[in-house]
């Protein structure tokens, strides 16, 4: 067997090298967007808030579409999700937007469970991704992603401070998601309360511990636009699909009596603000920080819970893979075995009814038998009756003729005495 | 050199799909689009992404010595990256048995940044008896996979996991004129399935034109009759588009290269080339030799997909495999013992 021998000098202390000339791997970047561009990208945004806050009318405004949907009533038992995947293009990009909307979020009067379905359902993405990864067949550079990039906390426009509710969820929501509140309806404030609002959250937020996701700067080319927008935040925006006309142009807006607030208009509300972050700017990051923070701090939490410690120096590689296989394995094993065992039993209660029923068969075989013995009994009863009857009939019809005989005998002594003188008369 | 974006609009129906998760599920709507949202920044903001993290490359190169593997490493790149230029003396004797060297270099233009690694095959096929001169090949191969697959599994992840996976090995057939030799077809079968192969006729300078398509078409054919399923393997194909410029590329393989990193004075410009006493031999001159073809088709128009064929599927099949082995795991011996106990 040949031996080998290992030379390798890798890793971070690589020379660098000057080219002689042009080589031609600067075309990577457009290679690996090309490849994904072929793919589709997936974007999945969660919209948490209050019913009638303007969710499904912003993601409208948003994306420009008119999306399904009828507005949701006031009166759920309890807090749902409800998501809807679409397909839009722009140019030659495919994107795979899910929009998934909390339906009766604060609409309880006990509202201290709301926060769990949303909690559920965001690690219910991450589970599902997880499962995937861990399979051993497995087709992950094809898997729909359905974990939540971006979720967009609504806040509503009391100009006063965040309610407990908002605290509360978004405490339990921001070490799993990027966290992006904005003031909804907020053409409900003046420009001055607004300003007094947006500081009183952002402080309670602070003091409160809640981490909201900020925008990237670390990337000289978008460092100054996002460091600009951290300090905007929670944006307060204004959806509307309606267009009225300003000027000789149709834009979205909502008309009042005593003027028209323009969505896009700087001055009026953030919106613009929230779409260049959100989709501009930031859509890539904010991808990139779910699957590299958020789900590998739920991937981490699930196998320590499960009971996984990471391999020490000189043991177990494979301690992971091996004994989610061998638990999985297990899982599968007392599957099978309940699976027998509801066999087991569904056979057993087969056999009990059908004797159930043989034994049914048998008690109305005999109650026949009985009954038809009881039948020819009585036939035969009868039959002797009737023969009784007819043996007297019989002696009745003999004594009859007999007794008939003997009148008619002692009448034709007397009645041929009349007959002679019957005949002794005509002659 | 801008890769041109594939249209994919005209064979795609846009199609409206939806799915509920938590507890109610509702129909898709409609996806028409009535002015500029900006979603297709997300090309930029990938782009830029990617700028800024770099990319790392790992090629091999397999072939008996004297074939001009590190030149045409040097040629590919344009710059002193193979392990003959890093300061590794140039072999005195031929190693008694096949070494893996590897060196790592970075390299940039464009504002990328490539950390290039390459590996290195020495005595590979130049003993007298070459049985079994493939196996450290492999298991150097298969060691790499496994590195990716132990930080894989950890519970606390690094967020980039160092890549040393082979992407591309360049198996350098020697011009005989004739045909393959045994080591040739042993060495292709067996590693095809567990890393992309790229054959090349080497110093095909050796060669007429003619001789050289003659030697072609006998090597292609003999490829095929062995099965051997070098890259761009037709099976991952991923649609019409890719299937037909594979296929262009697929039948004008394996490329006849020559490699030089000197550059000579033609017809007023200076090319890289071999002087001879009859002639110089261009080797970026698609009359004279397939050079250009091999780089524009390695690092111009497949560079990420080799990689990405070594991670979604060769990497994928080694893994899956190590994992259907219930308590198999054989102890991977290297200079640093470190043996599994499962």
């Amino acid at each position: 067997k040949q031996e080998v021998s290992y030379t390798a000098p890798e890793g971070e202390g690589a020379r660098a090298v000057p080219l002689a000339g042009h080589v031609g791997f600067d075309s990577m970047p457009d290679q690996l967007v090309n490849k994904s561009v072929n793919h589709g990208f997936c974007f999945n945004i969660l919209c948490v808030g209050e019913t009638g806050l303007g969710k499904s009318t912003l993601m409208d405004t948003l994306f420009n579409t008119k999306f399904e949907g009828e507005p949701t009533q006031h009166n759920q038992p309890g807090v749902t999700l409800k998501s809807n995947t679409y397909e839009l293009q722009e140019s030659n990009v495919r994107l795979k937007l899910t929009v998934v909307n909390t339906v009766g979020f604060g609409d309880q009067i006990n509202k201290e469970d709301s926060y769990k379905s949303i909690v559920e359902f965001i690690d219910a993405q991450f589970e599902a991704y997880l499962q995937e990864e861990l399979k051993i067949k497995r087709t992950l550079h094809s898997y729909h992603d359905t974990r939540i990039h971006a979720c967009l906390y609504f806040i509503a426009p009391t100009g006063h401070s965040l309610k407990s509710l908002d605290l509360v969820t978004m405490k339990k929501l921001d070490s799993k998601v990027n966290i992006i509140p904005i003031i909804a309806k907020s053409d409900a404030i003046s420009k001055s309360e607004l300003a007094k609002f947006k500081i009183k959250i952002t402080s309670e937020l602070v003091s409160n511990g809640v981490q909201i996701y900020q925008f990237p700067t670390d990337d000289e080319s978008v460092a100054e636009i996002n460091s600009t927008m951290n300090s905007h935040l929670p944006f307060a925006v204004v959806g509307s699909t309606e267009e009225v006309k300003i000027g000789n142009k149709m834009v979205k807006a909502r008309q009042y009596p005593w003027g028209t607030v323009q969505v896009e208009n700087e001055n009026h509300c953030d919106f613009v603000k929230l779409r260049e972050m959100l989709i501009r700017v930031n859509m890539e990051d904010l991808r990139e920080q779910t699957h590299t923070r958020h789900y590998e701090l739920y991937r981490r939490c699930k196998l320590e819970e499960m009971g996984f410690k990471d391999t020490d120096p000189d043991s177990k590689p494979f301690s992971l893979q091996e004994t989610y296989e061998a638990k999985r394995n297990e899982f599968m094993g007392e599957l099978q075995k309940k699976e027998e065992e509801m066999r087991q039993m569904f056979v057993q209660r087969v056999k009990e009814k059908e004797a159930e029923l043989k034994e049914a068969e048998k008690e109305l075989h005999e109650k026949f038998d009985r009954l038809k013995k009881l039948h020819q009994d009585e036939k035969k009863k009868l039959e002797e009756k009737k023969k009784s009857l007819d043996d007297e009939l019989n002696t009745f019809k003999q004594k009859k003729t007999a007794a008939e005989l003997l009148q008619n005998q002692a009448q034709q002594a007397g009645g041929s005495t009349t007959l002679k003188r019957d005949k002794e008369r005509k002659k | 050199q801008q890769q041109q974006i594939k249209n994919r609009l005209s064979h795609l129906p846009v199609v409206v799909g939806s799915h509920g998760h938590a507890t109610s599920h509702s129909s898709g709507g409609g996806s028409t689009l009535l002015g500029y949202i900006g979603i297709d920044t997300i090309i930029e903001q990938m782009r830029k992404k990617t700028m800024k993290t770099g990319f790392d490359f790992n090629i091999m190169v397999v072939g008996h010595s004297g074939l001009g593997k590190s030149t045409l490493v040097n040629t590919l790149f344009k710059s002193q990256v193979s392990r003959r230029s890093a300061g590794w003396a140039r072999d005195e004797k031929i190693p008694k048995t096949v070494e893996i060297k590897s060196v790592s270099h970075v390299i940039e233009e464009g504002g990328v940044k490539m950390k290039l690694t390459v590996v290195d095959t020495p005595g590979f096929g130049d003993q007298i008896n070459n049985d079994n001169c493939w196996e450290p090949i492999s298991k150097y191969i298969n060691e790499q996979y496994e590195k990716f697959l132990k930080e894989e599994v950890n519970i606390t992840r690094k967020k980039r996991i160092p890549d040393t996976r082979v992407h591309c090995c360049i198996y350098f057939i020697s011009p005989t004129g004739h045909s393959l030799r045994q080591l040739d077809t042993e060495f292709m079968k067996r590693l095809s399935h567990s890393v992309n192969i790229i054959p090349v006729i080497a110093k095909a300078d050796t060669m007429t034109i003619e001789e050289r398509q003659e030697f072609k078409q006998r090597v292609r054919k003999e490829l095929e009759m062995s099965g051997i399923e070098f890259y761009p393997q037709k099976e991952f194909d991923e649609d019409m588009e890719d299937k037909s410029d594979n296929d262009k590329i697929r039948e004008a393989m394996p490329f006849a290269v020559v490699g030089s990193d000197k550059e000579y004075q033609v017809n007023g410009k200076r090319v890289l080339g071999r002087k001879t006493a009859w002639g110089i031999v261009e080797v970026e001159n698609p009359n004279h030799c397939e050079f250009a073809q091999l780089r524009d088709f390695l690092i111009r128009s497949h560079l990420q997909d080799l990689k990405e064929v070594t991670h979604n599927i060769h990497y994928e099949t080694y893994r899956a495999k190590r994992l259907n082995e219930n308590g198999g795991l054989h102890p991977i011996s290297s200079n640093d013992t470190q043996e599994s106990n499962l």
